[in-house]
């Protein structure tokens, strides 16, 4: 599914900062896995990089079986649209949005119509388990059910991959496992590729594989 | 994708009402501005049709011609010399000149002596004109009862007069005919043919025509022991030439025809209304112009203070953007977005204004429908005005969003989605 071949990036910011050393890195559709590394190491650059957020300045990325380089903005957004979905740490809802506008939004940008996307939104909504939260907007809900909202959002548009960065970094422990939880069965039911950023242990010891980042290498 | 179909209204609208205090005052800026462009337009409008008004029923291209005491000694007549026009000119100024449509002329009577206009018991003092038939076309008249003085009249210096609305008003006892009946205008009895009353209240060129007994300009010759000469000669041509180089021609050639010098510029007096019309149209543009460059002035300000705020919003947005971006709206759904808000904000702020403009444009129309001024015709903009304000708000909508969407397109998803 994912295939990362001596991935390069600095970062020109005054001093060059060489972030990425040579990645290697080949991840099979479907698996469950986990990438650690403490803060600094790259993780998150390697992370943006996967989600087309930025660009890599050597080496190879194939994603399902394309090469994902020299995008333009409207090629990469389209890719993020359709291949990709996100869920971050501090979940980014649209606060003046609902939970179910929230989780419609990806659809929005692809044209579908608002009561179809509605309709979609709300299915997604029930199988997160938020479906009477539908109407609420995102300061009316807990972390946990913010993250939910999060990760249906990311799965409306059916996406092969989802990124998860830090999930579960701004929860406790029991609801970090809920969500742990969630990710797992929408990834062995959907077949999603789940690729999980974290530096704790316990949540990484959750996944299939971890790998370890560091200083800019996979060790 | 239309740049606004009902899916995306929805989008812009939610952004814009969710911190209404801000968009309320910004949407004020150019509410206020089109406003004040509506109602200076509009008055302006007014002003202008007060000053002007009437005036387009007038012949614009209309010339008089006054004889004067020549100033330069000329085929050896001395300098210093009265001379006069006569009958004969009119027709040969006709024949020189192919596009004449009215002409005349006219001897001016004495003027409103004590009680000259006198009917049985009632007398009155008003002024004694001695004119052409054309004269009712060349200083438009309104005819009440009868008829002007016609061609017959001319010929046969009939005995016959035209009278005012106010001599009718003064000498005859309410609904009595006047046609038909005799007065005495300067002691000799003539039939009254017509009622008269003036076209226009702005202008009149030889004095209000309400207050005024109109003679066949033959009959007041005779009555005045005039012989065939004439005070002044009126003419209007057709609307599509032009009276300045007629009127020299015609200037040079009775000054030929009376041996006058061709030099001598004092020895004739003329005037065209032309002239006096494009001073007003003058006065009337520069008005116009005043209006819609503070006008525009004071939208712009208002249009640069929807850009300001939405370039401060797009700031405070950066997470918002970043998401939508992350979740696939390409560069351009972002700067559609952006720019459909600022372009909503700014019409409907414009349309609110153009409509409050217009309601208050009414209500001052009736005001000054009760109470008639001679200044101010009741203001109203017109389509055309109200079309280009429309115009000039779309086009100043789309560049209130120009800037903030700019400033949008430089926000990257990793930068809005970096947790630290």
């Amino acid at each position: 599914m994912i295939t990362l071949k001596n991935i390069h990036k600095t970062y020109n910011a005054g001093t060059a900062l060489h972030v990425l050393k040579g990645i290697d890195l080949e991840i099979e559709a479907g698996e469950f896995l986990s990438i650690m590394g403490a803060s600094g190491s790259g993780k998150s650059t390697l992370l943006n990089i996967l989600g087309v957020l930025d660009t890599y300045d050597e080496g190879e990325y194939w994603l399902d079986g394309r090469l994902i380089k020299n995008l333009t903005e409207k090629e990469a957004a389209h890719l993020r649209n359709k291949m990709i979905g996100f869920v971050f740490q501090s979940f980014n809802l649209l606060n003046f949005k609902t939970a179910l506008e929230n989780v419609a939004l990806p659809l929005y940008y692809q044209g579908v119509s608002r009561s179809k996307r509605n309709a979609a939104a709300m299915e997604y909504l029930e199988r997160v388990g938020l479906a009477e939260w539908a109407e609420h907007l995102p300061n009316q809900l807990s972390g946990g059910q913010k993250q939910r909202v999060a990760i249906a959002r990311a799965l409306i548009a059916r996406p092969r991959v989802i990124l998860a960065d830090e999930p579960t970094g701004a929860l406790d422990s029991q609801t970090s496992l809920d969500v742990l939880k969630l990710l797992r069965e929408v990834s062995e039911s959907d077949g999603i590729t789940m690729i999980i950023v974290t530096h704790a242990q316990e949540i990484a010891e959750k996944t299939d594989r971890i790998v370890r980042i560091k200083d800019g290498i996979i060790i | 994708m239309a740049i606004l179909d009902l899916d995306s209204f929805h989008e812009i609208w939610q952004t814009i009402t969710r911190n209404k205090t801000r968009s309320l005052l910004t949407a004020f800026g150019v509410f206020w501005g089109i406003l004040m462009l509506v109602i200076m337009a509009g008055l302006g409008r007014g002003l202008a049709a007060g000053i002007m008004g009437g005036l387009e029923s007038f012949p614009s291209n209309s010339a008089f011609f006054f004889p004067n005491r020549t100033t330069i000694p000329y085929k050896g007549f001395a300098k210093g010399r009265w001379w006069q026009m006569d009958n004969s000119d009119i027709e040969a100024v006709r024949s020189i000149v192919p596009s004449t449509r009215y002409i005349g002329g006219a001897v001016f009577g004495p003027w409103a002596t004590d009680n000259n206009v006198v009917r049985g018991s009632r007398s009155g003092s008003f002024r004694v004109m001695g004119l052409p038939p054309d004269y009712q076309y060349i200083n438009p008249t309104k005819i009440i009862a009868g008829r002007f003085i016609n061609d017959i009249d001319i010929r046969e210096a009939r005995n016959v007069c035209v009278i005012g609305l106010k001599i009718l008003n003064d000498m005859y006892r309410p609904g009595e005919d006047a046609v038909g009946s005799t007065i005495r205008v300067n002691g000799v009895y003539y039939t009254v043919v017509g009622v008269v009353q003036t076209g226009s209240d702005k202008i009149n060129i030889f004095g209000s025509m309400d207050e005024m007994v109109c003679l066949p300009v033959t009959t007041m010759q005779r009555a005045d022991d005039r012989g065939d000469k004439i005070d002044v000669l009126m003419l209007t041509i057709d609307g599509k030439t032009d009276i300045n180089p007629v009127m020299a021609d015609v200037s040079k050639f009775i000054k030929r025809r009376h041996m006058v010098s061709p030099d001598d510029e004092i020895a004739m007096d003329t005037f065209n209304l032309k002239q006096i019309f494009d001073v007003f149209s003058m006065l009337e543009l520069a008005i116009n112009v005043l209006i819609w460059i503070v006008g525009i002035g004071t939208l712009l300000a208002g249009v640069v203070g929807v850009s300001n705020i939405m370039i401060v919003t797009v700031r405070e947005r950066t997470q918002e953007i970043g998401v939508r971006r992350a979740l696939g709206a390409t560069p351009s759904a972002i700067i559609r977005q952006i720019m459909a808000e600022s372009f909503v904000l700014t019409v409907i702020s414009g349309l609110a204004g153009l409509i409050a403009g217009v309601g208050i444009l009414v209500a001052v129309s009736q005001y000054i429908k009760l109470n008639p001024s001679d200044f101010f015709a009741p203001p109203q903009i017109s389509f055309g005005a109200a079309v280009a304000a429309l115009i000039v708000l779309v086009i100043f909508g789309l560049f209130a969003g120009f800037l903030p969407s700019k400033r949008a397109l430089e926000i990257k998803a990793i930068d809005a989605l970096r947790d630290e």
